[in-house]
């Protein structure tokens, strides 16, 4: 997650250019002024003025916007509601990740490219597309629902589309591919020979997973759950498609606050919010690394 | 490998498989059905659907002006990074750790928030609903893919071809332009399909600077799906899944997904 850690190691060679270092970086810096310094700044101070009624603002110096998400009950539940849904959402990717990790890991090395790549590319289609894919499986006239109908289980339509359950069915599928990156990263260490080793003294295939497998792979399930816990926090077509307006979670409501609210205050100390969760998560898995080392 | 995987777990994994691909692949049937609404499995075929969409000018327009951002951008990117990663990964000089990180660093915000922080800035200086206001948002994300395949690219570069062109009394401008820029063009490929990419399927940053003048086929599309309920996505969708496809293959030919990716 952090920038540094993947910068280019440190080249052997270099040219004596340190006067032209200025010039070359110079476009890059004005971009990253205008449009990634100068926002961030404004909207940390935009969280400190006060909303006025029908969008208008104050400029002014108050904790007024955070206070009333401190003490409201609508946004603590908001709050709760993210952290809880997208705790759950990171459960069930890693459960139905793993296996699919662990398959790659093992299969033939003539297969493993092409289940690479058949992990890989749902990830550069659309959010927007793969979202209105699962409109077609889960809504009322959707696939499960043919099936549930055909098969005389049902006699009505069953609703599993701007619920929670749409939104959690979506970012699960969507965030897999992210998952199941990290978690085959993280395979590098496991090595056969101690799985052979445990069956061969005796342990059933079930022992062996939970006592060798999962242990030795835990530092890849801990980088896939910051990574899919983080997205799906900020994540917001799937949340808004497949919610349809009746699921709350954070970042639906810093659009709405934002573009059909106008109250620019509340939406910017909301995103303050998201940052301090992230910040959290971040902490939560360096402990979880460091107690793994 | 002494650990083979057993059927029941091939057959698990399978399944896992459906599942994880069938929101894509559903998309190419509902194309071809033959009704107004969208329902699964559709009651009859049609292309309809596909005869639709050239007279939905909305999406049209979104998609001129979603094409010609993207290439706009993916220049501009690599106009800008080039130069960047060159020196982040060719010359020593203080800061350069930091700058990195400063300069990837918009990847970390999550986009609801960098499009909200965009957008309140972007409205004083009026660049909300225009064209530029449009290139600069993506820049801010399709900048640090480019800079960090490309500064990957190059630190993975032999050098000792670059000093011998300039033992050979060739200048540093000369070095780069006929010798350096050539052995990265691998990396280079790799960089523009990604800012084409990133910028092409860009959504939520766009939905913050988008207005009545301008506006993007992802974001038409988003708005369409909120608002409709009908198989003309469905329609404009395999068109994007296909141009995706021709996109990674030219990745693909040329240095292989699994390393662009991999290292971006």
């Amino acid at each position: 997650m952090t920038a540094t850690d993947t910068a280019p190691a440190a080249a052997p060679f270099r040219l004596s250019g340190r006067q032209i270092v200025p010039l070359l970086i110079m476009p890059i810096l004005i971009v990253n002024a205008v449009s990634f310094i100068w926002p961030t700044l404004s909207l940390l101070r935009m969280s400190l003025n006060e909303p006025i009624a029908g969008g208008a603002i104050r400029e002014t110096l108050t904790l007024q916007t955070y206070v009333s998400v401190m003490t409201d009950s609508f946004y603590l539940e908001l709050v709760w509601n993210s952290v809880y849904l997208c705790s759950i959402i990171t459960a069930f990717t890693l459960l139905l990740s793993y296996p699919i990790a662990l398959f790659i890991h093992r299969a033939d090395p003539k297969w493993k490219s092409l289940l690479t790549l058949m992990v890989i590319s749902p990830l550069l289609v659309s959010a927007v597309v793969r979202t209105y894919g699962w409109v077609i499986i889960l809504g009322d006239q959707g696939l499960i629902n043919a099936l549930l109908l055909g098969s005389g289980l049902v006699d009505q339509p069953v609703r599993l589309i701007f619920n929670n359950f749409g939104v959690m069915v979506g970012l699960v599928e969507i965030l897999m591919p992210y998952m199941i990156l990290s978690l085959m990263a993280g395979f590098g260490r496991l090595d056969p020979r101690l799985e052979e080793a445990a069956q061969s003294l005796g342990a059933k295939r079930l022992t062996t997973l939970y006592r060798v497998t999962i242990p030795l792979t835990a530092p890849g399930i801990a980088l896939g759950c910051l990574l899919v816990f983080v997205l799906s926090i900020s994540s917001f077509v799937t949340p808004k498609l497949l919610g349809g307006g009746r699921v709350f979670l954070l970042a639906t409501e810093i659009y709405d606050q934002s573009i059909v609210l106008l109250n620019w205050p509340l939406a910017a100390s909301l995103s303050m919010l998201v940052l301090v969760i992230f910040g959290a998560a971040l902490v939560v898995y360096s402990r979880v690394v460091k107690a793994l080392d | 490998m002494e650990q083979k995987n057993s059927l029941p777990f091939t057959i698990v994994v399978a399944l896992l498989f459906v599942f994880l691909l069938a929101p894509v692949l559903l998309v190419f049937p509902m194309s071809f059905s033959g009704d107004n609404f969208m329902s699964f499995p559709p009651s009859s075929w049609s292309t309809k659907w596909y005869a639709a969409l050239p007279g939905n000018t909305v999406l049209i327009g979104a998609l001129w002006t979603s094409l010609g951002l993207a290439v706009v951008v993916t220049t501009l990117s690599l106009l800008i990074a080039i130069p960047a990663a060159y020196a982040i990964a060719r010359i020593e000089f203080f800061g350069r750790e930091t700058l990195f990180a400063l300069f990837t660093a918009p990847l970390l915000l999550p986009s609801i928030v960098l499009g909200l922080a965009i957008l309140i800035v972007f409205v004083g200086i009026g660049l909300i609903s225009t064209f530029p206001g449009l290139v600069l948002a993506h820049l801010v994300v399709t900048l640090p893919y480019a800079l960090r395949v490309l500064a990957t690219a190059l630190s993975t570069l032999p050098h000792q071809v670059e000093e011998a062109a300039s033992s050979l009394g060739a200048t540093p401008l000369t070095v780069f332009r006929r010798v350096t820029l050539p052995l990265m063009t691998p990396g280079i490929v790799a960089a523009a399909a990604l800012a084409f990419l990133v910028s092409f399927d860009e959504v939520v940053i766009s939905l913050f600077v988008v207005g009545p003048r301008i506006t993007t086929l992802p974001v038409e599309l988003y708005r369409y799906v909120d608002t409709r309920a009908d198989p003309l996505v469905a329609a404009a969708s395999v068109f994007l899944i296909l141009g995706t496809v021709a996109v990674v293959l030219i990745v693909e030919r040329t240095m292989g997904l699994n390393k662009a990716v991999g290292k971006g």
